[in-house]
């Protein structure tokens, strides 16, 4: 058990490009830390860094206080989880768990009683001496974690390890990682582009983009105040909506009706530099039915009407698709975002909108509809840059700030 | 049931190319199998079955020491040249699959060129080299050429190999803390297994059945190999061919090479890596 220090590390290769820049992350001892961002973000990159995979161009990594840029992977006791497993087919189920104590050239008796510990613990003890193509995906993987657990190391690594899985037994290893690292209290990064898990498993997460990180912070804390565009698109399913915004004097011209501005953000709006046009983002749950808002909260936010499109209930509550008119917004960020789930150049021209309602709602598919939004939740977004101007010391105001 | 007749159809008629196949490929054989089995007056009958069997021609070509010398000339040499270019191969071939190292293609392609030059044209450059070189009509002249001419193969058919196996396999050995050498012997070369043993089974069958270069840098029973021996077998008398011996030195030639065959396929099993990582 150890905590890993990353200091200002950095990746480039001989042709030119840079994997990953400048990054700085401190791991505490035990702690769960997610790295997640589209592919090519520079977190798998980041991951065999530290795994000792790759070589660190710059930058300094520490374990337990101790510089190990220039230790063999073998050296730096850590143990990682592959996305592909990367069981040896030629080994048995026992035999691919002994094989890290058997290098480490402890007795048989030792490394019996340790692969049968770890073996209980993911319930592999009846599969123990078949080979791994003839176990299920879900074995698969728990013989490839087995591997890592066994031996005890400083820490884990973990590369997509559900990735493979389907859905269904993906949600149950996701407990299942979770508990382990629980109960073992290992360090442990671990790599996702999935959002999800991202926000189920990790103590603290890291939002990388073009191997830069965008933002550290506990899953919630990212959700509630994204520092950028990225972040805000990123994190949340279904994702944030995103609108132009026209700044004019004291409000907001937007598809979704006049926002209002608190002082704080006329005043920033008001300077120079400042942009015209803004990004207006707003999560799905932060609409709500007009008619079921009652009036002491009506007043927080504001009213809009629009075509329904699409209704999906969930049970528990309703999704809602609305088209506004109006200018869609656009940022490098927001294509980028939509390139990596691949749905770029999707849409046409109108702005479309997801809300989540509450599942009273009478709304119905092709009326128009009175939609309320609340203008506290609201995050502003400068299109150049991506910053989210409503943040205020870390902490998301909304438009209403003063 | 339309399509279980289409089904017994077909079992009938690949079945029948099948022998068709097999036919052409073994009936040459067994009538040089047949020839070395008539006595010599009986050998230009036309039967292909054997109207008088006789053990005659084994006997005379295990009487003269030319035969002898040159079955145990040419297993030295083919083995030595096989398990030289397999080692080399495997090394080469590793590098070609796993790194990137300058030169790489420089090396695939000039061993590609290699494998294709014409083998004819450097057999007069190779027997001046040899001769001043104090190499002519030895072992080494022969096993030098056979390797530099079997390692393209080696190293085209091994890296063939070698990709297939999961790159990753060998990052989580190293996680697991092998050195490389550890890596590689433990769990890269068990999974390789199988086309070293393809690759050995290919290199020795070429140099087996090598006549051109056995022919131009040999001179004497010394380091004759099988195939010229045979070439230089003579009758009793000169009015006599040794068409019996032939056929006799023939069979005998091709049991080697289907025991090193049959002893080495057996490790030939493809899936050795399944369920390594999901496919």
């Amino acid at each position: 058990m150890a905590d890993i220090v990353l200091d200002k590390v950095s990746k480039s290769f001989p042709d030119g490009t840079v994997a990953v820049r400048d990054v700085d992350l401190e791991i505490a001892d035990g702690e769960f830390v997610i790295l997640v961002g589209p592919s090519g973000c520079g977190k798998s990159t980041t991951l065999n860094m530290i795994a000792g995979l790759e070589d660190i161009s710059s930058g300094e990594l520490r374990i337990d206080g101790e510089r190990v840029n220039d230790r063999a992977p073998r050296d730096r006791d850590i143990a990682m989880v592959f996305q592909s497993y990367a069981l040896y087919p030629n080994m048995t189920v026992r035999e691919n768990m002994a094989f890290p104590l058997r290098l480490a050239k402890l007795d048989r008796a030792t490394i019996e009683q340790k692969v049968a510990e770890a073996a209980k613990v993911l319930e592999l003890t009846p599969l123990l001496d078949r080979k791994p193509a003839n176990l299920s995906g879900g074995q698969r993987q728990r013989v490839a974690m087995g591997r890592a657990i066994v031996r005890s190391p400083k820490a884990f690594l973990m590369d997509e390890p559900l990735s493979n899985l389907d859905a269904k037994l993906r949600v149950q290893m996701r407990t299942v990682v979770s508990r382990l690292q629980k109960q073992l209290g290992t360090t442990t990064v671990y790599v996702t582009h999935d959002q999800t898990e991202a926000m189920t498993l990790g103590d603290r997460v890291v939002i990388m983009r073009g191997g830069a990180v965008q933002q550290i912070g506990p899953p919630q804390e990212l959700y509630d105040h994204p520092a950028n565009l990225f972040v805000a698109g990123f994190i949340g399913s279904p994702s944030m909506n995103f609108l132009h915004a026209a700044v004019e004097e004291e409000r907001l011209r937007t598809a979704v009706g006049d926002v209002p501005l608190g002082d704080r953000l006329r005043r920033e709006l008001a300077a120079e530099d400042a942009p015209r046009e803004l990004i207006l983002g707003i999560r799905p749950e932060h609409f709500e039915d007009a008619g079921l808002v009652d009036e002491q909260t009506r007043g927080r936010g504001t009213e809009f009407e629009a075509p329904v499109e699409i209704v999906e209930s969930m049970g528990s509550d309703k999704y809602v698709y609305l088209t506004v008119s109006g200018e869609r917004a656009s940022a490098a960020e927001l294509e980028e975002l939509a390139a990596d789930v691949g749905a770029d150049g999707f849409g046409g021209g109108a702005a479309n909108l997801v809300t989540r309602l509450s599942a009273e709602s009478t709304v119905a598919e092709g009326e128009n509809r009175r939609l309320w939004f609340n203008l506290e939740k609201i995050h502003l977004f400068d299109p150049s840059n991506g910053r989210n101007l409503t943040l205020h010391e870390g902490r998301a105001a909304g438009a209403l700030a003063s | 049931m339309a399509a279980s007749d289409t089904t017994v159809a077909a079992k009938w008629r690949w079945g029948l190319l099948d022998v068709v196949v097999v036919v052409f490929a073994l009936v040459p054989v067994l009538w040089i199998a047949s020839l070395s089995f008539k006595t010599t007056g009986t050998l230009t009958d036309g039967n292909f079955v054997p109207r008088e069997w006789t053990l005659d021609n084994y006997r005379t070509i295990f009487s003269t020491n030319q035969f002898v010398r040159a079955l145990g000339n040419s297993i030295g040499i083919a083995l030595i040249a096989t398990a030289v270019a397999v080692v080399l191969g495997t090394m080469a071939a590793y590098a070609v699959a796993r790194l990137d190292f300058p030169g790489k293609k420089a090396l695939v392609g000039v061993s590609l060129l290699i494998a294709m030059f014409p083998q004819v044209s450097l057999v007069s450059p190779l027997f001046e080299i040899e001769r001043s070189l104090g190499l002519f009509d030895t072992w080494p002249g022969l096993i030098l050429p056979y390797i530099t001419f079997s390692l393209p193969l080696a190293i085209y058919t091994l890296s063939a190999f070698f990709k297939q196996i999961p790159w990753d396999l060998e990052k989580a050995a190293k996680m697991d803390g092998a050195t490389s050498g550890q890596a590689f012997r433990r769990v890269i070369a068990p999974l390789a297994a199988p086309g070293v043993f393809t690759t050995a089974i290919l290199v020795f069958i070429f140099c087996w059945n090598d006549f051109l270069f056995a022919i131009s840098l040999t001179s004497t029973e010394r380091s004759r190999t099988v195939p010229v021996a045979l070439s230089f077998f003579t009758g009793e008398s000169q009015f006599e061919d040794p068409t019996g011996a032939i056929c006799a030195a023939a069979v005998v030639i091709t049991i080697p090479i289907i025991l090193f065959v049959l002893f080495f396929q057996r490790r030939i099993v493809s899936g050795l890596t399944s369920g390594a990582v999901k496919g």
